[in-house]
C-alpha cells in the first residue's frame, strides 16, 4: 500500500524524522487558512500516487493569499496521469542549500534491509545511478541488529555529502530506519533530502510503501483509504476482495493462482491477442468468487471475449463450473466465453458445464486452444452477435 | 531418492487442528506421509484422527521424533512458529502460510541462516516427493515417480507443467514450491543445487516469474555449477512495470524484473526457455532425448 506525501510525513515525524512544517487540506478555503498560518512563501502540492507532480503542474510555490488561493484552485481536481487530485499538502517553503538522495528498502537479493544515500538527489534514483553509479552509497543493514551510528557514517563519507551535516544526516537515516521498521514499510524514500541554507537536514518528499499484510499491527495506517487510480473495475475488485490489475486488450481474463494466471495473458498474447486484465480468482475459488470475478470482467465494455483458465489442484472444477453457471444466472452476459477446465474433477466440471447449455460458453481442453480459440472470438468484435452460440460440450 | 522429503521423514504439523491444517496434514498422511505428531498450544494431549496433539514442538519432537515440519497457522502467528520449529532443531521447514509480514520474514529468514534449519515458503504449495512423502497442498494424484526435478515460485502453475511433463511421459523426484513472496526461506539456487547432488534426478525444470532477481542469479549458477540439463519458463511477459500480478513478489520495478530479462539471462546461459508451459514439455523431451 502507497502512502500519500503528507501520511508519509506524519510516519516521518512521528519517529523523529525532520519535515517542514505543512498542512492537508482537500478545499481551496483549507489551503488558503493553512497557508496563512504557515506564512509565506509555501508550496503547494499535489496529493496523488503517482511520480511527475511537477512537470504536471501539481506543486507550485505562492508568496502570498492571492497567489495560494489561485494555485490551490489550479490544482484541486487536476488530473496528473490518470489520477485526480482530491487532496493538497501545503508546505512551508525551504531555502535549499543542497537536495540528497534517500531511501530503506528491503532488498529481495540480499533479504535484508538496504539503506541509500547519494548527494544528487532530486532526480530519480535510476536516473542517478545511470549518470554516475559511484554516486550511490549503498549498505545492507543486518535485521537483527538494526541501524548502527557507523551505517551513517560509512553511508555519508561513500556518498561523499557535505562534512558539516554528516552527524545530522546519519542521525536522521537512523530516524528513518526506525520508521521503516516500526511502521513495516518496503520502503521509504526522500527526495529530495534537503540541506537548508541554515544546514539542516530535512525530508523535503515522502514516499512510503507499507506492507499491506502487516497492516493487521497498524490500525492507523490501515484506517487511510486512498485511491488509486479513477478505476471503475479495480475499484469494484478491491471491494470484493479479489486480485485485479487493467491491462489495455480486449480480452477478458480469469484464472486461479497468481502465476497460471500470468502464464495465461503471455499464451494469449503470443496467439495474438490482447488481455484487458489479470484477474486471480485465488486457489480456493469458491463459486461466491467466480460470481464476484464475472461480474468485474464483464462491467469492462472494452471487453470483446473472455478466457476462464482453470487448472483443478486444490480447487474443484465442477465447483468452478457451478460457480460460472450460477453467475451466467446472475449476471447478463452478452460477451462470448472460453472455459478450460483440467485438473481436479475436469470430466465433472465439463459435464455440469454442457447441462447448463450456457449460451456463448465454449469448452475448450487446453490452455493453448483456449487461448487460441478466445483470440479468434474477440478478432470478430465479440458481442452477442458473435459466433460463440455453440453450447458448452 | 529425491530432496528434502522422502520416506525417511517424520511430520509434526503446526496447526493441525485448524480446518486447512487437518484437512491437507490428513491428506499428507493418506498419501504416504509419516505424520507423527501435530502441534497447536492448549491442545496439548488430544489428537486428530489418531495423531497425537502436543502444546509445543519441543515436546513434540522430543515424542516422536520428528525431523520435518509444516507450518500451517494464521499469518500472524506464523513466524513466531516458524522460529519455535528451528529452536526445536528440527531439519525443515515448510510453510504454507500466506500472507506473513515481510519485516517478519527477514528476520526469520536471517537467524535460520546462521543454523542448521532449512525453510522453504512461506506462500507455497509445499514439498511432493511422488511415491514417497507429500508435505503441503500440492494434488499429488497428477504426479508420478519419475527423473524430473521441478521447483517453482507458483502452486497452479506448478500443476500445470507438472501435467503437460506427464502428458510426455515423465515422472518427478521432487516438486518443489519455493513461493511467491519477496523473502523466501529457500531459493531456485538452493534447491537447484539440491537436484544437482540427487542420482535420480536426470533433468531440472525451474518455474520462475516476474520480479527480483533470483532468475537471473540462478542462470549464473547453473552456468558455474550444474552439470544436469536444465529448462526454464518464466511467467509474465505481459506483466505492466509497477503492478503487483498477485504474488507479493510478483511485480516489475523500474527496469529490473521483467520476464524478457530473466529469459535472455538463462539462455545467455545456456538454458532452454521454454515459451509456453506446453513448451517447457517439448524442450524437456528433446533433452532428455524423448523419453523419460
Amino acid at each position: 500500500m502507497d502512502l500519500l506525501e503528507y501520511q508519509g510525513k506524519q510516519l516521518f515525524r512521528d519517529h523523529g524524522v525532520p519535515t517542514p512544517a505543512g498542512r492537508p487540506a482537500q478545499t481551496v478555503v483549507e489551503a488558503v487558512e493553512a497557508a496563512e498560518e504557515l506564512g509565506y512563501p509555501v508550496v503547494t502540492k499535489a496529493q496523488v500516487l503517482i511520480g511527475g507532480r511537477g512537470k504536471a503542474g501539481g506543486i507550485k510555490v505562492a508568496n502570498d493569499r492571492d497567489e495560494a488561493r489561485r494555485h490551490a484552485e489550479a490544482i484541486l481536481g487536476m488530473d496528473i496521469r490518470g489520477f485526480t487530485v482530491h487532496e493538497l499538502y501545503v508546505e512551508k517553503g525551504s531555502r535549499i542549500a543542497e537536495e540528497y538522495y534517500a531511501a530503506i528498502l528491503i532488498d529481495r537479493g540480499a533479504k535484508a534491509p538496504m539503506a541509500m544515500l547519494s548527494r544528487m538527489g532530486g532526480m530519480d534514483v535510476e536516473e542517478i545511478a545511470e549518470r554516475d553509479p559511484a554516486a550511490i552509497a549503498r549498505i545492507h543493514i543486518d535485521p537483527l541488529v538494526g541501524f548502527q551510528d557507523f551505517h551513517g557514517r560509512r553511508l555519508a563519507f561513500e556518498a561523499g555529502i557535505a562534512a558539516d551535516v554528516i552527524r545530522p544526516t546519519g542521525a536522521l537515516l537512523a530516524r528513518l530506519y526506525e520508521a521503516f521498521v516500526a511502521e513495516d514499510a518496503m520502503l521509504v524514500e526522500v527526495n529530495p533530502l534537503l540541506v537548508t541554507e541554515a544546514r539542516e537536514v530535512v525530508a523535503l518528499d515522502a514516499k512510503v510503501t507499507v506492507d499491506g499484510n502487516a497492516l493487521y499491527r497498524h490500525p492507523r495506517t490501515a484506517a487511510l483509504r486512498n485511491p488509486g487510480a479513477d478505476d471503475e473495475q479495480e475499484q469494484m475488485a478491491r471491494e470484493r476482495d479479489l486480485t485485479y490489475v487493467k491491462l489495455d486488450g480486449n480480452i477478458g481474463i480469469l484464472g486461479n493462482g497468481a502465476g497460471l494466471v500470468m502464464s495465461t495473458l503471455d499464451v494469449v498474447a503470443q496467439a495474438g491477442g490482447r488481455p484487458a486484465n489479470f484477474l486471480d480468482a485465488g486457489g480456493g475459488s469458491r463459486a461466491e468468487a467466480i460470481v464476484d470475478a464475472v461480474e468485474v470482467i464483464v462491467s469492462d465494455d472494452r471487453v470483446d471475449a473472455v478466457l476462464f483458465n482453470i487448472f483443478g489442484g486444490i480447487t474443484r472444477c465442477d465447483e468452478v463450473a457451478n460457480g460460472l453457471v450460477t453467475a451466467f444466472g446472475q449476471i447478463d452476459v452478452t460477451v462470448p466465453f472460453v472455459v478450460r477446465l483440467d485438473g481436479t474433477n475436469d470430466e465433472e466440471g465439463r459435464r455440469v458445464l454442457g447441462e447448463a447449455e450456457l449460451p456463448n460458453v465454449q469448452v475448450e481442453k487446453t490452455m493453448l486452444e483456449a487461448a487460441a480459440r478466445v483470440v479468434e472470438l474477440a478478432g470478430e468484435g465479440g458481442g452477442p452477435s458473435a459466433q460463440g452460440g455453440e453450447p458448452a460440450r | 531418492m529425491s530432496i528434502l522429503i522422502g520416506s525417511e521423514t517424520k511430520l509434526v504439523v503446526c496447526g493441525l487442528t485448524g480446518r486447512e491444517g487437518s484437512f491437507h496434514g490428513l491428506s499428507n498422511r493418506r498419501y504416504g506421509t509419516d505424520l507423527v505428531a501435530g502441534v497447536t498450544p492448549g491442545k496439548g494431549g488430544g489428537d486428530v484422527d489418531g495423531v497425537p496433539i502436543f502444546d509445543t514442538v519441543h515436546e513434540a519432537v522430543a515424542e516422536t521424533g520428528a525431523n520435518t515440519s509444516m507450518v500451517f497457522v494464521p499469518a500472524r502467528f506464523a513466524a513466531d512458529s516458524i522460529l519455535e520449529v528451528a529452536d526445536a532443531g528440527v531439519e525443515l521447514v515448510v510453510c504454507i502460510t500466506e500472507g506473513i509480514p515481510a519485516h517478519d520474514m527477514m528476520r526469520v529468514y536471517t537467524h535460520l541462516r546462521r543454523g542448521r534449519t532449512r525453510l522453504v515458503g512461506p506462500n507455497c504449495p509445499g514439498v511432493l516427493s511422488p511415491g514417497q512423502a507429500n508435505v503441503g497442498i500440492i494434488p499429488a494424484h497428477f504426479f508420478s515417480q519419475g527423473g524430473v526435478g521441478l521447483v517453482s515460485r507458483s502452486g497452479t502453475l506448478t500443476y500445470q507443467i507438472g501435467n503437460e511433463l506427464a502428458g510426455r511421459g515423465f515422472g518427478n523426484s521432487t516438486i518443489v514450491g519455493i513461493g511467491g513472496d519477496p523473502i523466501v526461506g529457500s531459493s531456485f539456487i538452493d534447491v537447484i543445487a539440491l537436484f544437482e547432488d540427487d542420482p535420480d534426478t536426470k533433468l531440472i525444470v525451474m518455474c520462475g516469474e516476474i520480479g527480483g532477481d533470483e532468475e537471473e542469479r540462478t542462470a549464473d549458477y547453473v552456468a558455474e555449477h550444474v552439470s544436469k540439463p536444465v529448462v526454464a519458463y518464466i511467467a509474465g511477459f505481459t506483466a505492466p512495470p509497477g503492478k503487483t500480478m498477485g504474488h507479493a513478489g510478483a511485480i516489475v520495478s523500474g527496469s529490473s524484473g521483467t520476464a524478457q530479462a530473466k529469459a535472455e539471462a538463462l539462455e545467455a546461459q545456456g538454458v532452454r526457455v521454454g515459451r509456453t508451459p506446453s513448451e517447457v514439455a517439448e524442450v524437456a523431451a528433446e533433452l532428455s532425448g524423448a523419453a523419460a
